[in-house]
């Protein structure tokens, strides 16, 4: 009897590796597979546009594993309070106990890179160069005359051993050439008719077994799951005619495997489960967001089209990255122009859609060159500088019905919202009114809505008017409305919806033109004690931006308010909380102040910062 | 036994009365076994009913015990923390009932937060206890009695479509939520049928640090339905949060403040976390 005498695995070098976790079938459409690597659960789903994300297995929020949620296509739902992620960034979206509020940008889940190779989805924590290439795999592929790309991915096992004693057992393996397996499901003694030889690397072992002409190569890939198991995931080097049976010999020779090994490694020293937590702690994306705020992004225009008459459609896409930042429904960028004109557009993308930003642009010849920069001078493959979404348009989604009503190009923030209404399964309308049919942005998308989509073409200022009044004649406590297009189709939507009797609050306007908003917040300076810096805080920003911009170092997680973590001391002046952190006694002794949401009741504070 | 598990367990849980069993159960001349804060307890009952508890690794030392609310509580260290009130018991007109012991592995903080939690009603108890689009957390107000040191939350309103056993219709549920203990949590809701609130509670049983036994109290104004309609409309809603609290890890509670990402519906949890804190519970909570 051999007792196994077994290294533990080297986990600060399988850290830099890019281990297999899924198969690709462990992907299927709108599905979400939960793994586990190196002590670490994942959770790993594949979007409608093809992209497998490789996420931790954990809402941000509670702490409850995303792989019991849902896959939307295009978001991943959890399945407690149904807060959503965005394919690819893994930003929250949306949370449905404030439905007025954008979530913060830091709310966004820690992911991991994925590639799709040999039939399986590899990942890596820290990964040093690529996924390994496996000379005879790639023959099969390339010597496959069908043109598919299939060599036969074999059933997996996994096993309770760690991955050296696998590699050491595995070595010992048997198989029979596919040629020469018989139709018996009995694997017993006739495994040693093939002559065997192996070759075993780091987390491979590839067998060839050889009887007579008859060879067939197998790869076993070991996925190291945790210091006392593993999941051998095997491919055979071969392009099979009659898979079933190839298949049923490689599970009942792999089932014997696992049954001794097993055994031997129940013998060998039990060995303590890796840490379960990433060593990264789970606040580390607002790190990350403190240096780069606002840096600007560069991006590639990848495709220009003319959407409809005189206005131009742009499809951005990152240059240095497959994603781009978390947007929601009503987000815009900022787009920077030569001489520093900077243009903001809405982002007309649907849910999840983190790929690339779609804007469309009106060619407005009286404009002072925003526009007319971006018709004329930029084409496809130039690049522009643009910002960070940001949303000062959020769409609740707590409302049965909502009713969109647009005006030109103004519809360009609609039709984001149109599309995430549509993934919601909550009813919308949307009216979009228009001078001449061909003005009409994006009509293939308009007319995917079918039956929820109106257009009003070439309607008078009276007779847009009485159509207006004819959509909000009803309000309804189930019903809420949007609006944008030029200001005084808006002005007019927001006097005949208070002439209807529409509360207030059921009715949201986005001011298309007049995009710079100004907060009407206070204006107060701040004192560092410690840093000795004197800052202004302008309406608009947060005391938290101040001190991100001028590099005074300060955490923080939720940004609203909430968890406390990026309080500070108050040595003079009196906080304005509006944080729901502090406590009574504390917002009382006004010694604290949350600083990505209080600001102060007078025109200066001092900070122990 | 007491000193080791000192060491470990601060007295704010140790000197604290913890639910062993429903008193229904304990039929005369039998023994039941279970554990509290992991220490095996046999709970053995005489032909007259009257009940011995001893924790089984020290034998012959019979631990302190009361009969309350519907339970056995059992105290492992110094008994100088009385077990809270529920005046609402004595009033007449309320039926008093243990609907249910569900065991579920996770901490007992983490099933308290979970009861404190509105925000999940439409997801986790759909078309019960919330529907969707109906999302929305009003604001609600947090304090913690200072005679007392009972946490609250109040002016808690959600829409419901099935609030309790005797809803014929969907209300906006008025709720007010009481933790009178660090394993404890008391729910005054909106009866469908009477002025006064119903009263529905989670004792929990912390069989180990990442173990419950789930009991559920009820007190309510409900004099049509049966026992056991009442019982499995409870189990019903508990039978839905077992599996988001079994799929939560950590276990235990990080009562560090930015371990997890609350928001301002997660108000009394953010408070009930810092209460822990405040108190000094180091047993189901990853301390800060």
């Amino acid at each position: 009897m051999a007792v196994a005498i077994s290294t533990p695995l080297d986990r600060a070098n399988a850290m830099t590796r890019w281990h297999p976790v899924a198969t690709e079938h462990d992907v299927a459409t709108r599905s979400l597979f939960r793994g586990k690597l190196l002590g670490h659960e994942i959770v790993v789903w594949r979007a409608d546009d093809g992209f497998v994300n490789v996420w931790e297995n954990r809402c941000l929020h509670r702490g409850v594993r995303l792989s019991i949620g849902s896959n939307t296509g295009s978001e991943l739902v959890c399945r407690y309070h149904a807060w959503r992620y965005a394919n690819r960034s893994a930003g929250c979206t949306y949370i449905p106990a404030h439905p007025a509020d954008s979530p913060a940008r830091t709310i966004t889940n820690k992911t991991f890179p994925s590639v799709q190779k040999y039939g399986l989805i590899w990942t890596a924590h820290d990964p040093h160069g690529d996924v390994p290439n496996i000379p005879v795999l790639d023959r099969t592929i390339l010597d496959d005359t069908r043109g598919s790309d299939d060599v036969l991915g074999l059933r997996n096992v996994a096993v309770n051993a760690s991955v050296p004693l696998v590699l050491e057992h595995l070595a010992q393996h048997r198989f029979l050439p596919s040629a020469t397996i018989g139709s018996s499901s009995d694997v017993g003694a006739d495994l040693a008719a093939a002559d065997m030889t192996a070759d075993v690397s780091d987390y491979t072992v590839t067998l060839t077994a050889t009887s007579g002409h008859a060879e067939s190569t197998v790869v076993f890939f070991v996925q190291p799951v945790d210091s006392a198991r593993s999941v051998i995931r095997p491919v055979l080097a071969e392009t099979a005619s009659n898979p079933t049976v190839i298949l049923r010999h490689h599970a009942a020779a792999l089932a014997r495997f696992v049954r001794s090994i097993e055994s031997a490694a129940a013998e060998t020293a039990a060995q303590a489960p890796m840490p379960a937590a990433l060593e990264t702690p789970v606040v580390l994306p607002t790190v990350a967001t403190a240096v780069g705020r606002s840096a600007p992004l560069r991006v590639t225009v990848r495709r220009k089209w003319e959407t409809a008459a005189g206005i131009a459609a742009f499809e951005l896409v990152a240059m240095d990255s497959n994603t781009l930042p978390t947007f929601q429904p009503g987000a815009h960028i900022d787009v920077h122009l030569s001489g520093g004109i900077v243009r903001q557009y809405s982002i007309t993308n649907g849910p999840g859609e983190t790929d690339c930003y779609r804007i469309a642009v009106k060619r407005d010849p009286a404009s002072k060159g925003g526009s007319v920069a971006l018709h004329d001078d930029i084409h496809e493959g130039d690049e522009l500088q643009i910002s960070e979404p940001r949303n000062s348009f959020p769409l609740r989604r707590n409302m049965p019905h909502t009713v969109l009503i647009a005006g030109g190009i103004g519809a360009t923030p609609l039709i984001a919202m149109a599309q995430a209404l549509d993934k919601n399964r909550l009813n919308f309308d949307l009216h979009y009114f228009v001078s001449n049919a061909d003005e009409l942005a994006f009509s293939e998308l308009l007319t995917s809505f079918g039956e929820r989509f109106h257009s009003h073409i070439g309607l008078s200022p009276d007779k847009t008017g009485e159509q207006v009044t004819a959509l909000l004649s009803a309000p309804a406590a189930t019903h809420q409305v949007y609006a944008c297009g030029p200001p005084p189709m808006l002005d007019a939507i927001r006097s005949i919806a208070d002439q209807q009797g529409w509360p207030g609050d059921a009715v949201h306007f986005e001011y298309f033109e007049n995009t710079n908003e100004i907060d009407q917040a206070s204006t107060f300076s701040i004192d560092l004690a410690r840093s000795g810096l004197t800052l202004d805080v302008p309406s608009g920003s947060s005391i938290l931006d101040v001190l991100r911009s001028n590099d005074v170092p300060i955490v923080s997680s939720c940004e609203q308010g909430a968890c406390g973590t990026c309080a500070a001391t108050v040595l003079e002046g009196e906080p304005l909380h509006q944080d729901v952190y502090l406590n009574p006694s504390e917002r009382a002794a006004g010694h604290t102040i949350l600083t990505c949401v209080s600001r102060s009741t007078g025109g200066r504070l001092v900070l122990d910062l | 036994m007491s000193t080791a598990l000192g060491d470990r367990i601060d007295s704010s849980i140790l000197d604290r009365w913890h639910p062993v069993a429903p008193l229904e159960e304990l039929k005369p001349g039998a023994i039941r076994t279970t554990s509290l804060l992991g220490q095996r307890l046999a709970i053995e009952v005489d032909a007259d009913g009257n009940v011995t508890t001893t924790a089984v690794d020290s034998p012959g030392q019979n631990l302190p015990t009361l009969s309350k609310y519907c339970y056995l509580w059992v105290c492992l260290g110094e008994p100088n923390v009385p077990l809270f009130a529920v005046p609402e018991v004595d009033e007449p007109g309320r039926r008093i009932l243990h609907a249910g012991t569900i065991g579920v592995h996770v901490s007992a903080p983490r099933a308290v937060e979970n009861f404190l939690d509105m925000a999940h009603f439409p997801y986790v108890h759909t078309d019960i206890l919330g529907e969707e689009p109906h999302s929305e957390v009003a604001e609600y107000q947090v304090h913690v009695d200072p005679d007392t040191n009972d946490l609250w939350a109040t002016d808690c309103v959600f829409w419901q479509p099935m609030a309790a056993t005797t809803s014929t219709t969907g209300q906006l549920t008025d709720y007010l939520y009481r933790v009178p203990h660090p394993y404890c949590v008391i729910l005054y809701k909106t009866s469908p049928i009477d002025e006064r609130m119903d009263v529905i509670a989670l004792f929990c049983q912390p069989v180990a640090d990442d173990y419950i036994q789930a009991n559920m109290f009820l007190c309510l104004l409900d004099d049509e339905n049966s026992t056991s309609m009442i019982r499995n409309f409870q189990l019903t809603i508990f039978g839905q949060d077992k599996p988001i609290l079994e799929n939560q890890y950590p276990k235990c509670l990080p009562l560090d403040p930015s371990a997890e990402t609350p928001i301002r519906a997660d108000k009394v949890a953010v408070s009930y976390r810092r209460w822990l804190s405040d108190l000094g519970v180091n047993y189901g909570v990853i301390p800060a």
